[in-house]
């Protein structure tokens, strides 16, 4: 044995994983020391405490100015990392503002004993008016804080242990709706599987690329994929099955079977935190891998996934058509707009990976907003998520239909809304990089999409309120505020998106 | 050909053209926002912004002129508004003498329809919002318009379908309403595609969409890419403004509600892509073979809509199909290059009088008649509506060319032009738009003596017809004053010199026929075809379709357009909907009857829940893990790359 060097440690780039890790586990505390009453705004104000120490100390270093790798090349520290983790925060506080709500429904969003059997008798009281459960917020700042990890992992096994923390939690809070329990239990389950098998791709892909590098951190990766000393047949069976991993948690046909049933089954809070985090936590890793590690291979590279994303771009803009569950069709955009974001990945060049940024982003914050606008569309038996239910809504409620029908404009790509430009930035980029063919398609299936989101915004304006039209709640102030940071920034990325686009291209550089 | 193009700074009075787009978009705003509590006024501040738009327009028309020739370009740049790469788009606005005319145009045709469509939804519940979506489509036709890149004409491009979108679903309790907007809607969408994806092609070889940059540079590029990039703009254009074969839209159009027909579906938006290939002229002008396509474009979708429109029974379709084969002659026009772009605008700002006139003189026999569309149960209305008759008869004789009326200024230059190309080609073309004038005066002719004279063929409920308020019948008078005048007017005021900074010199040709014998021969086709049309249908007609030959049953199905695009794009849509949800879904239980649904199918669809197998999805999983990894081996082995 001998002298086990410890590796330097640069805990200010650390913080705020760190920060969001030790808050999650205070959260586990609080369960345990704080009586109930009090349980559920203390971890609330702990989670936001927590996001935003975590989102300051992203902007120190962001200050500080050093950029590079650390804890032994564990971690790296650059413009793409400290701009998603900010994202990530970002996206996370109004993520937080939905699952936070409380004022909806008695008790909350979530059920409050997770493991009592549906349809029991204990079932049917807690149904009634039992507070939800509050390990949600730990939980939250677990997932947060691997996403974190995940986009700023510099190698494969530490990209593997982040893709693993961040998913647990994410399974786990898929289960916990109050309503539609089974419906709920069968999505979390389901991802849970599906995304094991997954993870399991991904760390044979590991294995792989060990074994023709012989390392794991990615310039290592880089080094060997530039200079290579063993058969190729691993270099591109490891390539292929991490980037599976990734495709699936990013939700790229054809991987994203899982997409629709989990957005659907899980607390719609739930799915709003994956739709905008997780894709950006599963974009900044599968960037970092393609332009850090594989950068040498990009022409073999480029046309399977190119194929992946038209692919992609396919199924998610043709079966939104077909959809006639609010949350389903949702998901279907969320599958359509992960092939727009492959389309920006792909281009390859530094404006691909600042448009990319630039949309996780402007996507995060319309989908937001959509989902939280979902949460208020209820009946007696909770969210009325079926797309007959919202017909007639505009006459009922105007201004949350017209909030609607803003964020569906954007989701179509109607200019002066961020869908517009985040489209456009990445199709620009795509053109630069040479990937007209991927553009053609884009634009294509961008006008295909169009139509089922233009269906609802008619069915909100232009149909009779019938019966069964369910009513829009008065939502709380946390889900006002959600709701108003997403709509104002979809407005303003429309608008004046120059800003942002800025930052991204300053932050456009990786480190190896 | 190199020629710089350069666009001056907007100064003085020219600096505000931004209220131009702002104000009926803030009035589209206040409208759409403020819900019910604007009910009682709203339709006036809808008015109110669009003739503010069109007073602002005329000063900067007239300050525009003030100007020294060749120096009539006011540009202005509001704000940066995206960078990628090399790409920098500003949100910039053009104010030239091209988009001056159009300005004016819009706003003081829209002025007018807007106050029309005061008196005549009057009794809709659904009135003020119906302004604000009104107000929503001139700000976006004005931001198509004077936008000095193809982003921003893109924007106001994507707005107008949008705002037509809504518009045409507005009455959407009946099905024909909601099919005929969606239909429209993807018609558009596939011309949009089009356009962008040339807007795209701009950036990937010029590096910019600024007109200015893109027409100074556009002599650099091969043919090829020029034809290419051409095509696609035409496809663009022909998606927006009905031509073939994108024109099936702009029939069905017509379930949305009259004024909406005449604005948008007949003065303006549908002019768009006539702006388009108008503005384009130096990438149109810069290859021959794409001119040709153009031309041809417009010959046959002017011949379709002729023959389309004489088998038709429904007033507002007879008049649809009428603007399809009108706006036909501007494609001719913008497609024959060199002066005749000019004449194309012309006769498109003519055009936009006299058709605005006779949609908005449908819209007052419909108002008196019960909405009755059906021109078989008019007849003898000349005595009922004498300024409704007056007025559309302005419009006829415009249409159908009779000197002096407008068209006459309009059209039969273009058919002169025609004859001029200096090739064979010349017959081919200037026949067809020689026998499209023929035809025009044959069904138009039709539609004004089936309405408006012979016996009284009215259905039981609509024994008493009556005049439309004045409300309704003084923008009508105008616009027939317009139709009258405008052309004259715009022949004497030398229009086409007006453009030219914009369009381009005349450029002469040899003709093969002589003016005056053209002229003489449209003369002698329109009275022929009129005087057939009279003494046809002076005596009225059957009630009920007959029997008919190849021809006109041919035309009654729209020369079999529909079971064209039903067979060549709807199917393949349909099947690639089932494979897709049949591949997404392998496994589902219920899958066979969950196939049904397909693109554009709307309900009846089996509710999916969930009841996937995670079993199924893993093995689709695996089937694409499989793929994914087999194709990354098969580049390494070197068999794909």
């Amino acid at each position: 044995m001998g002298d086990l060097k410890l590796p330097a440690i640069d805990y200010g780039a650390l913080a705020p994983m760190l920060i969001l890790f030790g808050v999650a586990c205070a959260g586990v505390l609080a369960e345990v020391l704080v009586p109930r009453r009090s349980r559920n705004a203390v971890q609330l104000a702990l989670a936001f405490l927590g996001i935003a120490a975590a989102f300051i100390a992203v902007i120190v270093f962001v200050q500080n100015g050093s950029r590079g790798v650390t804890i032994g090349g564990a971690v790296a520290v650059d413009g793409p990392t400290l701009f998603l983790q900010g994202a990530l925060l970002v996206l996370g506080a109004v993520s937080l503002m939905l699952i936070g709500e409380r004022s909806l429904e008695r008790g909350g969003t979530f059920v409050s004993q997770a493991a009592i059997t549906v349809g029991s008798q204990k079932d049917v009281k807690q149904a009634g008016d039992q507070p939800g459960l509050t390990e949600v917020y730990p939980l939250t700042m677990f997932a947060l804080g691997g996403m974190l990890l995940f986009v700023s992992a510099n190698d494969l096994l530490t990209m593997f242990v982040a893709l693993e923390v961040f998913s647990l939690p994410l399974y786990l809070l898929c289960a916990l709706a109050r309503r539609r329990r089974l419906l709920s239990q069968e999505a979390a389950l389901k991802y849970f599987l599906l995304g094991s098998y997954a993870s399991a791709f991904f760390l044979f892909g590991v294995a792989l690329i060990y074994g023709f590098s012989g390392g794991i951190s990615l310039a290592q990766v880089h080094e060997a994929v530039v200079n290579p000393q063993n058969s190729q047949v691993l270099l591109y069976a490891g390539l292929a099955l991490l980037a599976i991993g990734l495709l699936f948690k990013a939700a790229l046909a054809p991987f994203h079977v899982w997409t629709p049933d989990v957005y659907q089954g899980a607390p719609t809070p739930i799915t709003a935190l994956m739709a905008a985090c997780t894709k950006v936590a599963a974009f900044g890793a599968l960037l970092r891998i393609l332009y850090v590690a594989f950068d040498g291979v990009r022409w073999d590279f480029q046309p399977v996934l190119g194929t992946v994303a038209v692919l992609t771009m396919l199924v998610g803009a043709v079966l939104a058509v077909t959809q006639t569950d609010m949350k389903r069709l949702l998901a279907y955009s969320s599958i359509a707009n992960a092939g727009y974001l492959l389309v920006g990945v792909l281009a390859l060049n530094p404006e691909g990976l600042s448009s990319t940024m630039f949309y996780l982003v402007a996507y995060g914050f319309s989908v937001l907003a959509a989902f939280g606008i979902v949460t208020l569309v209820r009946d007696a038996d909770g969210e009325a998520t079926h797309l007959s239910r919202w017909a007639g809504l505009g006459r009922k409620s105007p201004l949350f239909a017209a909030t609607f029908t803003f964020i569906l404009l954007a989701f179509a790509g109607i200019p002066l809304t961020s869908g517009f430009t985040s489209k456009f930035a990445v199709f620009g980029a795509a053109v630069e990089g040479g990937q007209t063919w991927l553009v053609i398609f884009g634009v294509i299936t961008s006008m295909l999409i169009a139509f089922p989101y233009l269906r609802v915004v008619v069915m909100l304006w232009l149909s009779e309120p019938g019966e069964s039209t369910p009513t829009v709640s008065i939502p709380g102030f946390m889900t006002s505020a959600a709701l108003a940071i997403g709509v104002l920034a979809t407005l303003a990325l429309g608008v004046v998106p120059a800003p942002l686009i800025d930052l991204t291209r300053d932050a456009a550089q990786f480190v190896r | 050909m190199e020629q710089t193009v350069e666009y001056a700074h907007a100064t003085g009075v020219l600096s505000g053209i931004w209220l131009l787009v702002a104000i009926p978009l803030v009035s589209a705003a206040i409208l759409l926002l403020l819900g019910k509590r604007a009910d009682a006024w709203g339709h006036w501040l809808g008015v109110l912004s669009v003739a503010a738009s069109f007073v602002l327009g005329l000063i900067f028309f007239i300050s525009l002129a003030g100007l020294e020739e060749g120096e009539r370009t006011a540009q202005q740049s509001l704000w940066d508004f995206i960078t990628v790469g090399n790409l920098h788009v500003d949100f910039g606005l053009l104010f030239d003498p091209l988009s001056g005319v159009f300005v004016l145009l819009i706003t003081g045709v829209g002025s007018l329809i807007h106050i029309y469509a005061v008196g005549y939804m009057e009794h809709d519940p659904g009135r003020r919002k119906f302004f604000g979506y009104f107000n929503l489509f001139v700000a976006a036709m004005l931001l198509l318009v004077l936008g000095n890149n193809y982003v921003m004409l893109y924007f106001g491009w994507e707005g107008v379908g949008l705002a037509s979108y809504l518009l045409i679903s507005f009455w959407y309790t009946r099905p024909s309403a909601a099919t005929a907007g969606k239909k429209a809607f993807l018609m558009n969408r596939v011309g949009d595609a089009g356009l962008a994806i040339g807007i795209f092609m701009l950036f990937a070889y010029l590096g910019t969409t600024q007109y200015d940059a893109v027409f100074s540079s556009v002599g650099g590029l091969s043919s090829t890419v020029v034809l290419v990039l051409g095509i696609l703009l035409l496809l663009g254009a022909a998606g927006k403004s009905g031509q073939f074969p994108l024109q099936a839209w702009l029939p069905d159009a017509m379930e949305g509600p009259t004024p909406v027909s005449a604005l948008i579906h007949a003065a303006t938006m549908v002019t768009a892509g006539v702006y388009l290939i108008a503005r384009s002229n130096p990438i149109f002008s810069a290859n021959h073979t794409l001119q040709v396509i153009v031309v041809s474009v417009g010959a046959l979708t002017l011949l379709m809509g002729c023959i389309i429109g004489a088998a038709k029974d429904d007033i507002k379709r007879v008049l649809a199909w009428s603007t399809v084969s009108q706006i036909g002659y501007m494609f001719v026009g913008v497609g024959l290059g060199g002066g005749a772009y000019a004449l194309a605008i012309i006769h498109l700002l003519a055009h936009g009088f006299f058709k605005a006139n006779m949609f908005l003189g449908a819209g007052s026999v419909m108002h008196g008649m019960h909405d009755q569309v059906d021109i078989r149960r008019f007849g003898g209305l000349r005595k009922y509506m004498k300024w409704t008759w007056l007025t559309f008869a302005t419009g006829w004789l415009a249409i159908i060319g009779i000197p002096p009326l407008s068209g006459y200024f309009s059209k039969e230059p273009i058919i002169a032009a025609a004859f001029e190309r200096g090739d064979w080609t010349s017959w081919l073309f200037g026949m067809a738009a020689l026998l499209g004038a023929g035809l025009t005066a044959f069904y138009m002719t039709r539609l004004f003596v089936l309405t408006f004279h012979g016996p009284e063929r009215y259905t039981e409920d609509n024994k008493h017809p009556h005049e439309s308020p004045y409300i309704m019948t003084v923008p009508l008078m105008i616009l027939a004053l317009g139709s009258i005048v405008a052309g004259g007017l715009m022949v004497l005021t030398d229009v086409p010199h007006w453009l030219e900074p914009v369009l381009g010199p005349e450029v002469e040709h040899e003709a093969v026929l002589s003016h005056t014998l053209i002229t003489v021969l449209s003369l002698v086709v329109t009275v022929l075809g009129a005087g057939l049309a009279w003494a046809m249908f002076r005596n009225g007609t059957a009630l009920e379709p007959q029997p008919a030959g190849v021809v006109v049953t041919a035309a009654r199905r729209n020369l079999y357009t529909d079971a064209f695009n039903e067979a060549v794009f709807e199917r393949p849509g349909i099947y690639l909907t089932r494979a897709l949800v049949y591949l997404d879904s392998k496994g589902i239980d219920g899958l066979v009857n969950g196939i049904a649904a397909g693109v554009g199918g709307s309900s009846g669809r089996l509710r999916r829940l969930q009841t996937g197998f995670v079993r199924s999805y893993a093995l689709s999983m695996l089937t694409g893990a499989v793929l994914v990894v087999g194709a990354f081996l098969a580049i390494q082995l070197g068999w794909l790359a």
